[in-house]
C-alpha cells in the first residue's frame, strides 16, 4: 500500500518539488523522442513474436496429427494398392481415420502451379492418402515397414521431416523477437540513464544547494525520477500508438498471403503493445533512480 | 572551550585539510544554546572550513563533531538532511537557485522539507529583511547587499536553534552591516545560537556594544579565544 501511494505520488507530483528543478532544454526532448522511437520498433518487434509465436503452434498442431500415404505405382495397380494400404491403415492402431484424396482435390492442390484445366486422371501423379492420428499416435517405422512388405509402390511421409525445421525456424524467430524486445528495453534505459546523466551534472549545483539547506536525498532524486519518468511513459505512448495503427493497417492473414499477412495482433493479444509505455516508464524510473543516487552520494 | 548547558555545536579535538597539510587541527570547542560568537582570522585561514564542518558539508580527518549532542559521523545522509533544517546558513555566495524568484528562494527550505510557507509570514520575513519590492526578483538581479539579506531570510525561515553566518557583510557597506548585524542580535535574543565568521573587528565592536559576543580566532590552524584586543 506504501509503494502504491509512493508510484501515486510519483505520478500526481508536487508542483512545487519538480519546479526546483531548472526545465532542461533539449534533453527533455530527446527523452521523449527516444522513448517514442524504442516503443515504435518495440511494437513491430513484439508483433513478429508474437505472430511467428501463433505460426509455430499453427504448424505445430496443424501438422502434428496427420500423415500422407503416397502410393507410385502403374497405373493398373493404383487402384489395388491404394485399397490395400487403406485396409492396411485402417487395421493399424493409432490411426483416427484414412481417406484417399480425389482427383478433384489433387486438380485444386496442383492448380497454383499448373492451372485449374489439369488433366490429373491422365498424368503419373502418385494416389495420396491422408491420414488422421489418434492423440495416441501410431508407430510409424512399423506401419513404414508394413506397407513396403505389402504395398511396395506406398510411401509414408509422417510430416516430422519437414515440419520440425518449420517449428524450429518460427522457434527461433519468436526467441529472436524476444531479444529484440529486451535489446530496446536496455537501450531506453541507457538512453534515459545517459540524459539523466546530463540533467544531473548539468543541475549539480541546485542538488549541492538543495542538500544544504536540508533536502533529502529522496526528494531531490524524485524531481528528476519524475521528470524522466514521466517523459519515458508519454514519450512511449506517442510510440505506441501509431505503432500499432501501424500493425493494424497491415493486410490481413490469408491463406495465399502465409506469414506476412499474418504478422500482427489477434484478440487479446492487441493489448500487449499497451503494456509497452508503463514497461517504458518502469525502465525510466529505475535508470534515472539509480542514476541519481549515483549522483547525490558525491554530494554531501 | 566549553560553555554552560546543553552544547549545541561540539568540537573535540577536531582536525581537517585538503591534501596540502590540516588547515585545522585539534580544535576543541562547545557552544552552549543561545550564546553568540564571532569567528575571525586572516583569509584563508580557515572560518568557512570551521562552518561547513559545523553543518557536515564536510567531514573531519580527526577527531569527533557533534550537533545538538548526536555525532555527525554515526549520521545517515537523511539524519543529516533533517538536521540542517534546524541549523541555518547564510553562505558566503549567498546559494541561491537562479531560476526561481526570491519569495520561492527564501521558502525553499520549508518547501523541500514538505511544509507550505504561509503567504503572510513570508511577506513579513521577506520585509523584515528590507527586500519587500524584491519578492519576484530572481536572485541574479539583485545587489550584493540585497542576496545577503535574502540569504538571511531563507536561513531563519524554519526557525533554527543555530545560526551560522559566512562572512554575511561581505558585500555590504557600513550602513547595511549594522542593519544585518541588527537582525543578527534581534535572533539571538529570541534564543538563537548565533556563530558569525567575519574579519571585520569594526562589525565585531559594534554587535559587542549590543550582545554579549564572544570571538574565538582561528590561528596557527588552531582555535583559540580571543583576548580583550578586540
Amino acid at each position: 500500500m506504501d509503494r502504491l501511494n509512493r508510484v501515486a505520488a510519483l505520478l500526481t507530483g508536487d508542483s512545487r518539488s519538480a519546479q526546483v528543478v531548472p526545465p532542461s532544454g533539449s534533453a527533455a526532448w530527446l527523452t521523449v523522442l527516444a522513448a517514442a522511437a524504442m516503443a515504435l520498433l518495440a511494437v513491430f518487434a513484439l508483433a513478429l513474436t508474437l505472430a511467428t509465436g501463433r505460426l509455430a503452434e499453427r504448424w505445430s498442431g496443424a501438422l502434428s496429427q496427420t500423415a500422407t500415404v503416397r502410393i507410385s505405382a502403374p497405373q493398373a495397380q493404383l487402384e489395388a494398392q491404394t485399397k490395400q494400404v487403406l485396409d492396411i491403415l485402417a487395421a493399424t492402431p493409432g490411426i483416427a481415420s484414412a481417406r484417399a484424396i480425389e482427383p478433384a482435390e489433387t486438380r485444386a492442390l496442383l492448380a497454383p502451379w499448373f492451372g485449374p484445366d489439369l488433366p490429373v486422371e491422365s498424368l503419373p501423379i502418385p494416389q495420396l492418402i491422408e491420414v488422421t492420428e489418434t492423440a495416441s499416435g501410431f508407430d510409424a517405422e512399423g506401419l513404414s515397414l508394413r506397407l513396403k512388405a505389402e504395398a511396395p509402390g506406398a510411401t509414408l511421409d509422417d510430416h516430422m521431416r519437414w515440419r520440425k525445421p518449420l517449428v524450429e525456424a518460427a522457434g527461433w524467430i519468436r526467441a529472436l523477437g524476444f531479444l529484440a524486445l529486451g535489446l530496446t528495453g536496455a537501450a531506453l534505459a541507457a538512453m534515459v540513464t545517459l540524459a539523466a546523466q546530463a540533467a544531473l551534472a548539468a543541475n549539480r549545483q541546485v542538488i549541492r544547494v538543495l542538500r544544504l539547506i536540508g533536502a533529502r536525498d529522496a526528494y531531490i532524486g524524485r524531481a528528476f525520477v519524475r521528470r524522466f519518468t514521466l517523459r519515458a511513459f508519454f514519450g512511449a505512448l506517442a510510440g505506441t500508438l501509431p505503432g500499432m495503427a501501424a500493425v493494424a493497417l497491415l493486410p490481413a492473414a490469408s491463406e495465399a498471403g502465409g506469414f506476412l499477412t499474418g504478422l500482427g495482433f489477434s484478440g487479446a493479444q492487441w493489448l500487449w503493445p499497451l503494456a509497452i509505455p508503463l514497461v517504458a516508464a518502469i525502465v525510466a524510473f529505475w535508470a534515472t533512480r539509480a542514476a541519481a543516487f549515483r549522483m547525490l552520494r558525491e554530494v554531501q | 572551550m566549553s560553555e554552560q548547558g546543553q552544547a549545541v555545536i561540539e568540537f573535540e579535538n577536531v582536525a581537517h585539510g585538503y591534501g596540502g597539510g590540516p588547515l585545522l587541527s585539534e580544535v576543541t570547542l562547545s557552544l552552549a544554546p543561545g550564546s553568540f560568537h564571532f569567528l575571525t582570522g586572516p583569509s584563508g585561514a580557515g572560518k568557512s572550513t570551521f562552518l561547513k564542518l559545523c553543518y557536515g558539508e564536510l567531514a573531519p580527518v580527526a577527531g569527533r563533531i557533534a550537533l545538538f549532542g548526536q555525532e555527525l559521523d554515526a549520521m545517515s545522509r537523511d539524519d543529516i538532511a533533517r538536521l540542517r533544517q534546524r541549523v541555518g546558513v547564510v553562505h558566503q555566495d549567498c546559494q541561491f537557485l537562479d531560476h526561481l524568484p526570491i519569495a520561492d528562494n527564501v521558502a525553499l527550505p520549508l518547501t523541500v522539507s514538505g511544509r507550505d510557507a504561509d503567504p503572510t509570514e513570508l511577506r513579513e520575513l521577506i520585509a523584515w529583511v528590507g527586500l519587500t519590492g524584491r519578492l519576484k526578483s530572481l536572485p541574479p538581479a539583485l545587489s550584493g547587499g540585497e542576496r545577503q539579506r535574502a540569504a538571511l531570510a531563507r536561513a531563519v525561515i524554519m526557525s533554527p536553534d543555530v545560526l551560522l553566518a559566512d562572512e554575511p557583510t561581505g558585500n555590504l557597506d557600513w550602513e547595511m552591516s549594522l542593519r544585518l548585524l541588527a537582525l543578527l542580535v534581534e535572533l539571538n535574543r529570541m534564543g538563537k545560537t548565533i556563530v558569525v565568521a567575519t574579519h571585520d573587528l569594526n562589525l565585531i565592536r559594534a554587535a559587542k556594544a549590543q550582545v554579549s559576543a564572544r570571538v574565538l580566532r582561528i590561528k596557527d590552524r588552531r582555535l583559540l579565544l580571543a583576548g580583550a584586543e578586540l
